[in-house]
């Protein structure tokens, strides 16, 4: 029987399930990781953006989304030189600080610092630290070939850590699990993106970021408790412009500043923790799961600025995102020293221009604490649609 | 040997680099004059060895933007480029080269054709989001050669583990994508005897790359590998796979072998034997080098020049008998060994130490490269734990003077080479 990782919300009314994934989320001591641990489980730890989450899962691992945190790098500030984005900082903060323990770290190539993660984690902790090298030219005949045995390298490398087989049949649940809170998550997106005053974005964020800190399971149960409530709340559409937020793949914006945006505007879309969200299908629990897990990665995905694939150009991506969601305006940030999210702008901001769609752009870090500025800013962008 | 003979074979590499690098430039010139066709590629994995076959200049941008450093007129290209959109905070290679395209070609050294086609790997992910503005700019087709790394330190696989056979057809299939993509493009069929004799020339060049690396192992130290070692690596980048470039590096190899037979050091009073770790100081970059020989320090060896060789210093030689499959395993090879001299080189730095009897290692951790200098101060750590060497970690960047302070560098770099006075005093 796995422990409950996250009981404080519930039994509680929605503003106080919302009111507890908001302290979840920014208490740097990561209960609900300490709590699993307690409990004799083991912790699998994976960098921004995507993880297939599924086969640690079915190992029986918690798999935990390192993902920066609103913490000083008292330690890891000697592990890296200037000119880097915080969230590389910040992850390596909480291994180093023991707020997080774990039995494996794993990173992918998403960017130039992200991919030293795995070799600086390394030369810090003795447990296997990794690169989980998901395909970079998703348009060959062969990268779901190569992508699955990837995955089963990387399943062989987790059952040496639990000490047992992870079979098929463990994956296949672990699939039927993720593809409910996929289609949870595709539920909560559809609520924002329909009736935007019955859920911000803002709030909508708090129940999808807690799923990267607790089993699925709860987070299913979280989402199934959640989702009702957000839509039975009295609430009333009000005068404000549906915006697309972009830019919050990789390290996260403040919950403040998601706020903020969240008072001036409805965000009925984004790419926020995306890689939550990365593939947009139920993935196949029949025939090989490795396979299926595999495919979906890649024919069944988002995008984002640190997935290269032909058939997804960015900008035109950006497009879709705030058609679909008939948003008139976007919302185009990077975090500092971002490299594929600052690169990116140029490309979705000349788009937008080209579009005439009216656009902000800002940059933010994790740890930002102010926000008049940019609420001034944001509400004078407002304005300039709302009486233009 | 005679005397004339002597002043012929000393820095002769170094002429004939800088001859044949001009001469690569003025190929790209009369290229973009007359139309023709380019292939956009990088030093990391230029995929050369294909390209060749297509009768494809290979035009590397990494090498266009350094060279804007070099002479020093970055400052221009850079703010054209943040003037177009791009944030200082992003590789100063990229914006440069961005400039260099506005202005439809037009570089300190010749006229730059415009791309056919772009071909990179994954060994820097700037290369993927470069090669992306010119799939905008150009509406051209676009490559991505996906060569997997190193997992974890010290878990390299080879061949036979079902790992790296995993990997390895990963890269043949990819290569067999390309080869169709260049047929396409070209409208030339492939020819594997052309290919064949491309690999033979690379062949050639790897083993000499490899031997001139190791030759400086010489006490003197036979060339300084942050000066000369760049110009030898211009030419192992830009005619690889080329017969000039055989040649270049079969006479680098007589040069350097006769050097260490007579004790022809590159300083004439050899006093501090460092390694270099990083990227070079391109807007200053002889004075940055003076700041190191006026104490007597040479470079004896750079990871520099191991992953801007794309990992050719391993000396990988391809089986002829079987082009393609040895193609693809030894681009799976050499690009991996080159990602791991940025991300794993620690190890190798401290077996470095005691081979090549360094006195200290320079540590140059730049704005632009995070793939580089990400990891830089973490490596020092580990580097330091496990031999007693003094190290300097010393940023600025390679393009962008704006963040190059010559005289905090000056500080820094006399008053570790004091340092390191007084430590061999008191040995």
């Amino acid at each position: 029987m796995a422990p409950l990782t996250f009981p404080e919300w519930r039994n509680q009314p929605l503003e106080e399930i919302l009111y507890h994934c908001r302290e979840l989320l920014e208490d740097t001591d990561f209960p609900t990781v300490k709590r699993w641990r307690a409990a004799g489980g083991k912790v699998l730890g994976h960098f921004q953006v995507y993880f297939p989450e599924e086969i640690a899962h079915a190992a029986g691992m918690l798999p935990f989304k390192v993902r920066g945190a609103p913490l000083e790098p008292m330690q890891a500030d000697s592990r890296f030189g200037s000119y880097l984005c915080s969230i590389l900082k910040t992850s390596l903060e909480l291994a180093l600080s023991k707020r997080v323990t774990m039995e494996m770290f794993v990173t992918h190539p998403i960017c130039d610092a992200a991919r030293n993660l795995a070799a600086v984690w390394g030369r810090n902790f003795d447990y296997p630290c990794q690169i989980l090298y998901l395909p970079q030219n998703a348009n060959s005949g062969f990268a779901a070939t190569y992508l699955r045995n990837e995955y089963d390298r990387l399943r062989r490398e987790i059952e040496q850590i639990v000490g047992r087989e992870v079979t098929d049949a463990d994956l296949r649940r672990s699939l039927a699990i993720y593809n409910h809170n996929r289609a949870l998550l595709r539920d909560l997106y559809a609520l924002k993106r329909e009736t935007p005053w019955q859920v911000s974005g803002y709030e909508a964020y708090l129940l999808l970021a807690v799923g990267g800190m607790i089993p699925r399971e709860e987070h299913n149960e979280l989402l199934e408790t959640a989702l009702p409530l957000l839509r039975a709340r009295p609430a009333k559409k009000q005068d404000k412009i549906r915006v697309v937020y972009e830019g919050g793949f990789c390290e996260q914006p403040p919950l403040d500043m998601l706020r903020a945006l969240s008072q001036s505007t409805y965000v009925v879309d984004d790419d926020l923790l995306i890689g939550l969200r990365w593939i947009l299908e139920d993935v196949p629990t029949a025939g090989d799961p490795l396979y299926n897990l595999a495919e979906a990665y890649l024919e069944k995905s988002s995008y984002s600025p640190v997935q290269h694939d032909l058939r997804k150009p960015k900008e035109e991506m950006l497009l879709q995102r705030i058609h679909g969601a008939q948003a008139s305006a976007a919302v185009v940030t990077a975090a500092k020293m971002c490299e594929p999210g600052l690169e990116e702008q140029v490309a979705y901001t000349h788009t937008l221009d080209a579009h005439g769609i009216p656009y902000f752009v800002s940059e933010f870090e994790e740890n930002m604490t102010s926000f008049d500025h940019l609420e001034i800013q944001l509400e004078t962008f407002v304005e300039s649609l709302l009486f233009a | 040997m005679t005397t004339d003979q002597h002043t012929e074979l000393v820095g002769r590499g170094n002429r004939e680099g800088a001859d044949l690098f001009r001469s690569w430039f003025e190929e790209l010139s009369a290229t973009a004059e007359q139309g023709g066709q380019s292939a956009y590629v990088f030093v990391m994995g230029s995929i050369a060895e294909v390209l060749r076959v297509f009768d494809l200049p290979t035009v590397f941008p990494e090498i266009n933007s350094l060279q804007t450093a070099v002479r020093r007129v970055a400052h221009e290209y850079l703010n054209e480029a943040e003037d177009y959109g791009y944030s200082p905070d992003i590789c100063g290679y990229v914006k440069a080269d961005v400039a260099v395209q506005l202005r439809k070609g037009a570089h300190p050294m010749g006229q730059i054709p415009t791309p056919s086609l772009a071909v990179y790997t994954n060994a820097c992910n700037t290369y993927i989001k470069w090669a992306e503005i010119w799939e905008r700019m150009y509406k051209i087709p676009i490559f991505t050669l996906d060569v997997p790394g190193t997992r974890q330190a010290r878990m390299q696989t080879w061949r036979g583990d079902p790992d790296f056979e995993n990997d390895r057809k990963y890269v043949a299939a990819q290569l067999k994508e390309l080869i169709a993509l260049c047929e396409q493009v070209t409208g030339i069929p492939f020819d594997i005897d052309r290919l064949r004799e491309v690999l033979g020339h690379a062949n050639v060049m790897s083993r000499g790359w490899s031997r001139v690396l190791e030759l400086n192992r010489s006490r003197p130290s036979l060339f300084n590998a942050l000066t000369d070692g760049t110009v030898y690596l211009g030419v192992a980048n830009g005619f690889r796979g080329r017969a000039e470039g055989a040649i270049f590096f079969d006479r680098l190899v007589e040069e350097m072998e006769y050097k260490a037979a007579h004790g022809i050091g590159t300083l004439t009073d050899e006093k501090y034997r460092l390694l270099f770790v990083g990227v070079p100081c391109y807007p200053i970059f002889r004075r940055f080098n003076e700041m190191f020989t006026q104490w007597g320090g040479t470079f004896i060896n750079s990871t520099y020049l191991w992953f801007a060789s794309g990992g050719t210093n391993r000396g990988f030689e391809y089986n002829l008998n079987d082009p393609l499959e040895s193609l693809a395993e030894g681009i799976l090879i050499s690009v991996r060994d080159a990602m791991d001299s940025m991300f794993y080189q620690d190890q190798v730095l401290a077996g470095m130490v005691d081979e090549f009897e360094a006195d200290g290692i320079i540590y140059h951790p730049i704005k632009s490269c995070r793939t580089v200098s990400t990891g830089l101060a973490d490596n020092r750590r580990a580097v330091m734990a496990s031999r007693d060497i003094p190290t300097l970690f010393i940023e600025s960047d390679m393009m962008d003077r704006r963040v190059v302070s010559e005289a905090q560098l000056k500080n820094r770099i006399d008053a570790y080479f004091e340092g390191l006075a007084a430590r061999r005093a008191a040995a």
